[in-house]
C-alpha cells in the first residue's frame, strides 16, 4: 500500500539465449565484437533470404518453462509482428503470438522470508533486432548496426501479482538466478542480455485494478524499482488531483528518475500478426519435453527454502549462496558428505572466500576451492589441529595453490599446542613477566585476563589452543 | 537449323560428342537475341560476357573428358526475381533498380554445379505481380506471336525469351500462375514444382506460402532435364521437402495407358472462351485415343478460390515486402524530412501501382478487427481445397484443365481493370493454394495463330507422371511451333 492505493505490478522480461549461433542463421551471437561483423544476408533480411530455426532455442525456452512450472505447448508456430524500424531490416521480427511455446505457470519467490507465489502467463521465443548508434561524429545520421539482429530471446510475461516495487526486484533477481542456473543467459545486465518492460495500476483496496500504464526501456533491476515507484507516485497524484491515468507506454528516464509518455492507447501500434509463412509448425516430441524436464536441477528459489529449513541458515546467507550456482554447488558437495554443521563451511564461504572474490574480481573457479580442501580444514579446526588464526592462514592458501591442508598446516607449523605440559609452562612463563595483570586481574579487573591470554598465544607463536590456554591460566590465577 | 532454335536435349547431346561447342551455341544464342530482342523485350539485363567465359570453360572441361551434367553448356535465361551473385536482381522494380545480390539462390548453385550458361536476367511483372509482363517498371515484354500481345506473366520474360529462342530454357516463378499462364500465351512448356520441391532460397518472396521456382522450355523433356537439376532439399528452406528426386528426363516414358484424367466442370464455364474450351477437350481425347480413361469431377470450391488467392498473396506480400524501406540497399527517396517521411517517400517513388494495390489489400486483410473476417477465412477455404484435390486424386491420376480462359490479349487492354487481370488467373491458383505440381503445355492455336495452352494437375510430387502425359501428347501433337519473328 502506497498512500491508501493498493500497486498492482505485472513485467515482460526478455532474456537473450546464449547458444552458440543466432535463431535463423548461422552467425554466431556473441557479444561485443565489431559493428556489423556478425552478420549474414539472412540476419541483415537480404531479398529472398529465408530463416531456419535453430532447435537449441526451443529447448532453452522449454527449461525455462519447466523451472517456470508452465505447461509446454508441444506444437506451436511462429508468427511476423509487423512494424518499420532501421534496427529491423526484414521490417517484422518473428516471434509467437496466439500460442506461445510455454504458458500458465508460476514462479514462488521469497519477499522478506515470506513465500509468494508469481504467475507466468506465458513464455514465448522471437528474435532481436539490432541496435541504433547515434553520435555527433556522424553528420547528422544514424548508423545502424546489426549484429543482434537474430540473437535469440524468450519473453517472459508474469501474471499482475506483484504488489510492491520490493516484490518486483525480488522476482527479476529470482529469474535471474534461475537463468543462470538453466545455463541458458548470461545474465550480464550491462549487455543488455535481460530487459524489461514494467506494467504498473494503482486502485484503493476494495475497489477493480486501476488503468495501467507500460514502461518500456527499463534496463537495469534497480531501475525496474526506481521506475515503478516513480510510476506509482505520478498515478496516485494523477489520481489525487481528480484525474484519471491514461492507458498509454512510457519511457523510463533513468538518468532524469521520470518517465515520459511515448505513445496513448489510440496510437497504439498493428502490429498485423499471422503465421511465418517460411518456418513449419514446431512440434516438440514428448520425449524431448520429458528428458529436458529431468536435465533441470534444484533451481535457487527452492534452494533458499530447502538450506533455511535443512540447514537453519537465515534467509539473508541462504539466498546469497543460492542464487550463485558455484557458491551453491561448492556448499551442497560440502554438505553432502555429511561431516560437519553448515555454519562451519558458511563462515568461509560467506567470510574469507566472498571478501577474496570481491577484492581480486576472481569467481570461484578461478580459485582451487574446491569441497575436499574447504572440508579437510573445517576438520582440522573442528578437532582442534590448528586454530581460527592458523585456519585463515591455510585458507588463504588454498584458495592459490593446490596443495594438501596437512602438508600446509605441517609447513607453516600451523599445529596447535593442546599439550598440557607444554602449555602449563608457556603459561608460567607468561603470568612471571607480568604481575602487574595478575594483580590487576586478582584485584577485580577482569579484562587483564585477555591480555594474559594474548600473552602467552603470542609466546606460542600463534599454535597454543586459545581455549585450552585460558583454562590453565584460570586455574593458576585461582 | 540453326542451334538457337534446337532443343536443349539435342544439344546436350551434340555437345557432349563434340559435334559442337558450348561457345558455339551460346554466340548462336546472343546472335539470335541481337536479332529479335529489339522486338521482344525478354530481357532486363544481359551477361553475354560471363555466359562466353562459362561456355569456354564447359569446353575445356569436355575437352578434358570430364563427365557433365546433360545441362553443361545449356545456355538458360533467369527471371529478375532470383538471386544472382554480382549479378542485378532488380525484380523490374524501381525499388531495386541498382541491387545486386551478395549472394546466389539455392537454385543458381544448383545451375552453377550443373555447368548451366546463364545468359542474362528475364523481365517480369514487378516483384511477379501481375498476368502480363506490363507491370514491370522498365518496359513490357512482347508475346513472340503477335508483338502487339502481352507475352503473360509474371514469368513473361521467362517464356517469351524461350519462345523467340532467345534462351534454349529458362527460369521462372509461380505464385498463382506465373509460369504456366505466359507458357500458355507463348506457346512453350511450363511446370510449376510441388511446393517444397525446388527451394525458394533467393527467390525474391511474393506470397512465401505459394511460390515455387520451375522451368520452361520448348518441349518436354527439357523442362525436365531442368526440374532435375534444380529439384530437391535445401536446408536453407525451412519448407523444402526431405525427398529424393528421379532423373525425370530419363525416366520419361510416353505410356498413357490405364491414366485415369478428371475434366473438373468448374474449369470449363461461362469464363472460358469456346475455342480454348475446344482445344482442351479434343487433346483430352487424343490422350483417350492413346489408352488413358477420361471422367468428368467436380471440384466445388474453385470459385472462391480467386478471392482466397488473392488475400493469401497479398497478406504475405505486404510483409514480404516491408523491408523495401530504402535504408539499406535499393531505391531511396531524394528529398525526405526525417524517418517516416524517408520511408514513405521511397516505398510511394519505388513501388509501381499494381504492387502498392495489394501491398494495400494485404495490410488491409491482416489488420486487426478484418483478419477474422479476411485472412482467417481465406486461410480455411485453402484447407478445404486442398481437401477437394486430395479427395479426387484418390480417384483420378490427373487433372486436365484449360490454363488460361483465352489465348493473349492485347497490350493496354487490360491495364485499367485490375479484377479483370486477376481473372486471367483462375484457373491456374487453385494450384498453388494446394500446393500441388501442374504443367502447361501447347495444344493448339487459334485462328490468328496464338498458341492455346492446356494445364495438367497432379497430386503432390507426381511431376514424372505429369511430365510423361504431358510427353506423350507432345509426341501426339508436335507441340511447339517456332513463331515468326
Amino acid at each position: 500500500m502506497v498512500k491508501g492505493y493498493e500497486v498492482v505490478i505485472g513485467l515482460e522480461t526478455h532474456a537473450e539465449l546464449n547458444t552458440e549461433s543466432k535463431i535463423y542463421c548461422d552467425c554466431k551471437n556473441q557479444f561485443g565484437l565489431e559493428v556489423n561483423s556478425q552478420v549474414c544476408p539472412i540476419c541483415m533480411g537480404m531479398p529472398g533470404t529465408l530463416p531456419t530455426l535453430n532447435e537449441k532455442v526451443v529447448d532453452y525456452a522449454i527449461k525455462m518453462g519447466h523451472a517456470l512450472n508452465c505447461n509446454i505447448n508441444r506444437i506451436c508456430k511462429q508468427d511476423r509482428k509487423n512494424y518499420f524500424y532501421p534496427d529491423l531490416p526484414k521490417a517484422y521480427q518473428i516471434s509467437q503470438a496466439e500460442v506461445p511455446l510455454c504458458e500458465n505457470g508460476y514462479v514462488d519467490i521469497l519477499v522478506d522470508g515470506e513465500e509468494k507465489r508469481i504467475g507466468i502467463t506465458r513464455i514465448h521465443i522471437e528474435e532481436d533486432a539490432g541496435k541504433l548508434l547515434h553520435s555527433d561524429k556522424f553528420h547528422g545520421v544514424s548508423l545502424v548496426d546489426l549484429n543482434r539482429c537474430g540473437v535469440p530471446l524468450i519473453e517472459i510475461v508474469s501474471e499482475p501479482d506483484m504488489r510492491s516495487s520490493q516484490e518486483a526486484k525480488v522476482y527479476l533477481e529470482t529469474l535471474k538466478s534461475i537463468l543462470q542456473y538453466l545455463g541458458i543467459c548470461d545474465c550480464k545486465m550491462q549487455e543488455g542480455s535481460i530487459r524489461c518492460d514494467v506494467n504498473v495500476s494503482v486502485h484503493k483496496p476494495g475497489e477493480p485494478f486501476g488503468t495501467r500504464s507500460e514502461m518500456k526501456n527499463v534496463n537495469s533491476f534497480s531501475a525496474a524499482v526506481r521506475g515503478i515507484d516513480y510510476e506509482v507516485e505520478r498515478q496516485i497524484s494523477v489520481l489525487e488531483s481528480g484525474g484519471t491515468v491514461e492507458q498509454e507506454t512510457r519511457r523510463w528516464d533513468d538518468d532524469k528518475g521520470v518517465s515520459v509518455p511515448m505513445r496513448s492507447k489510440e496510437d497504439a501500434q498493428d502490429y498485423r500478426y499471422f503465421p511465418e509463412p517460411d518456418l513449419l509448425t514446431i512440434v516438440v516430441e514428448q520425449e524431448r519435453v520429458d528428458e529436458l524436464k529431468k536435465s533441470i536441477p534444484e533451481l535457487p528459489n527452492i534452494k533458499i527454502l530447502r538450506y533455511v529449513k535443512q540447514f537453519c541458515l537465515n534467509i539473508k546467507d541462504a539466498t546469497f549462496i543460492a542464487e550463485s550456482v558455484s557458491l551453491a554447488k561448492l556448499f551442497d558437495d560440502c554438505m553432502t558428505k555429511d561431516k560437519f554443521h553448515a555454519k562451519c563451511y558458511t563462515t568461509w564461504i560467506l567470510g574469507d572466500l566472498v571478501k577474496y572474490m570481491n577484492a581480486t574480481g576472481k569467481t570461484l573457479e578461478d580459485t582451487k576451492l574446491n569441497p575436499e580442501n574447504l572440508t579437510e580444514l573445517v576438520e582440522a579446526i573442528e578437532n582442534k589441529t590448528i586454530s581460527n588464526a592458523g585456519g585463515k592462514k591455510v585458507f588463504a592458501v588454498i584458495l592459490e595453490a593446490d596443495k594438501k591442508v596437512s602438508d600446509i598446516i605441517e609447513e607453516q607449523g600451523l599445529a596447535q599446542v593442546s599439550d598440557d605440559s607444554a602449555l602449563e609452562k608457556i603459561a608460567d612463563e607468561v603470568l612471571a613477566a607480568n604481575e602487574k595483570s595478575v594483580n590487576d586481574y586478582k584485584g577485580g579487573k577482569t579484562n587483564a585476563l585477555g591480555y594474559l591470554v594474548g600473552q602467552c598465544m603470542k609466546a606460542s607463536k600463534g599454535k597454543a589452543n586459545p581455549g585450552k590456554m585460558k583454562e590453565i591460566i584460570l586455574k593458576k590465577l585461582g | 537449323m540453326e542451334l538457337f532454335e534446337r532443343n536443349a536435349c539435342d544439344l546436350s547431346e551434340m555437345i557432349k560428342s563434340r559435334k559442337i561447342s558450348s561457345k558455339e551455341l551460346t554466340e548462336s544464342v546472343f546472335g539470335r537475341i541481337k536479332a529479335v530482342e529489339g522486338k521482344v523485350d525478354a530481357y532486363l539485363t544481359l551477361d553475354k560476357e560471363n555466359a562466353l567465359k562459362k561456355a569456354e570453360e564447359v569446353d575445356a572441361k569436355i575437352a578434358a573428358g570430364e563427365e557433365l551434367s546433360p545441362l553443361a553448356g545449356i545456355p538458360m535465361g533467369i527471371k529478375d526475381n532470383i538471386s544472382t551473385k554480382g549479378l542485378k536482381t532488380t525484380c523490374a522494380s524501381k525499388m531495386l533498380y541498382n541491387y545486386v545480390p551478395p549472394f546466389n539462390a539455392t537454385v543458381m548453385n544448383k545451375l552453377e554445379s550443373n555447368d548451366v550458361v546463364v545468359t542474362g536476367k528475364l523481365n517480369m511483372d514487378e516483384f511477379a505481380m501481375g498476368s502480363s509482363t506490363e507491370n514491370s517498371h522498365f518496359k513490357p515484354t512482347r508475346n513472340p506471336f503477335d508483338t502487339d500481345r502481352i507475352p503473360g506473366g509474371s514469368s513473361g520474360g521467362s517464356a517469351a525469351a524461350v519462345a523467340a529462342c532467345e534462351a534454349i530454357v529458362s527460369l521462372g516463378s509461380d505464385t498463382g500462375g506465373s509460369i504456366r499462364q505466359p507458357a500458355s500465351y507463348c506457346g512453350v512448356v511450363g511446370l510449376k514444382p510441388t511446393y517444397g520441391s525446388v527451394s525458394r532460397y533467393g527467390l525474391v518472396a511474393f506470397a512465401s506460402s505459394l511460390d515455387q521456382i520451375g522451368p520452361l522450355g520448348r518441349c518436354v523433356k527439357d523442362v525436365a532435364m531442368v526440374q532435375s537439376a534444380i529439384a530437391g532439399h535445401d536446408r536453407y528452406d525451412a519448407t523444402s521437402a526431405y525427398r529424393e528426386y528421379p532423373d525425370f528426363s530419363a525416366a520419361l516414358n510416353a505410356d498413357v495407358k490405364g491414366l485415369k484424367i478428371g475434366v473438373p466442370k468448374e474449369y470449363f464455364g461461362d469464363g472460358i472462351d469456346p475455342f480454348v474450351k475446344q482445344s482442351v477437350m479434343n487433346a483430352v481425347k487424343e490422350l483417350e485415343r492413346l489408352g488413358a480413361t477420361v471422367k468428368e469431377i467436380s471440384l466445388p470450391s474453385t470459385d472462391y478460390a480467386l478471392s482466397s488467392y488473392y488475400i493469401i498473396s497479398s497478406a504475405e506480400a505486404s510483409s514480404n515486402l516491408a523491408r523495401f524501406d530504402g535504408v539499406r540497399y535499393g531505391f531511396r527517396a531524394e528529398d525526405y524530412d526525417g524517418l517516416v517521411d524517408m520511408y514513405e517517400r521511397s516505398r510511394s517513388e519505388g513501388f509501381g501501382d499494381e504492387v502498392k494495390r495489394r501491398i494495400m489489400l494485404g495490410t488491409f486483410v491482416l489488420s486487426s478487427g478484418f483478419y477474422d473476417a479476411y485472412y482467417k477465412k481465406a486461410k480455411l477455404l485453402q484447407r478445404r481445397i486442398q481437401q477437394e484435390f486430395s479427395d479426387q486424386f484418390a480417384d483420378v491420376d490427373i487433372i486436365a484443365t484449360p490454363t488460361v480462359p483465352t489465348t493473349a490479349f492485347k497490350i493496354g487492354q487490360n491495364t485499367d481493370d485490375p479484377l479483370k487481370m486477376y481473372a486471367t488467373d483462375i484457373c491456374t491458383v487453385t494450384v498453388n493454394i494446394a500446393g500441388l505440381p501442374a504443367i502447361s503445355i501447347p495444344c493448339a492455336y487459334d485462328d490468328k495463330g496464338l498458341p492455346v495452352g492446356i494445364q495438367l494437375i497432379g497430386g503432390k510430387f507426381t511431376e514424372q507422371r505429369l511430365l510423361n502425359s504431358a510427353y506423350a501428347f507432345e509426341q501426339l501433337v508436335g507441340g511447339f511451333k517456332k513463331p515468326q519473328l
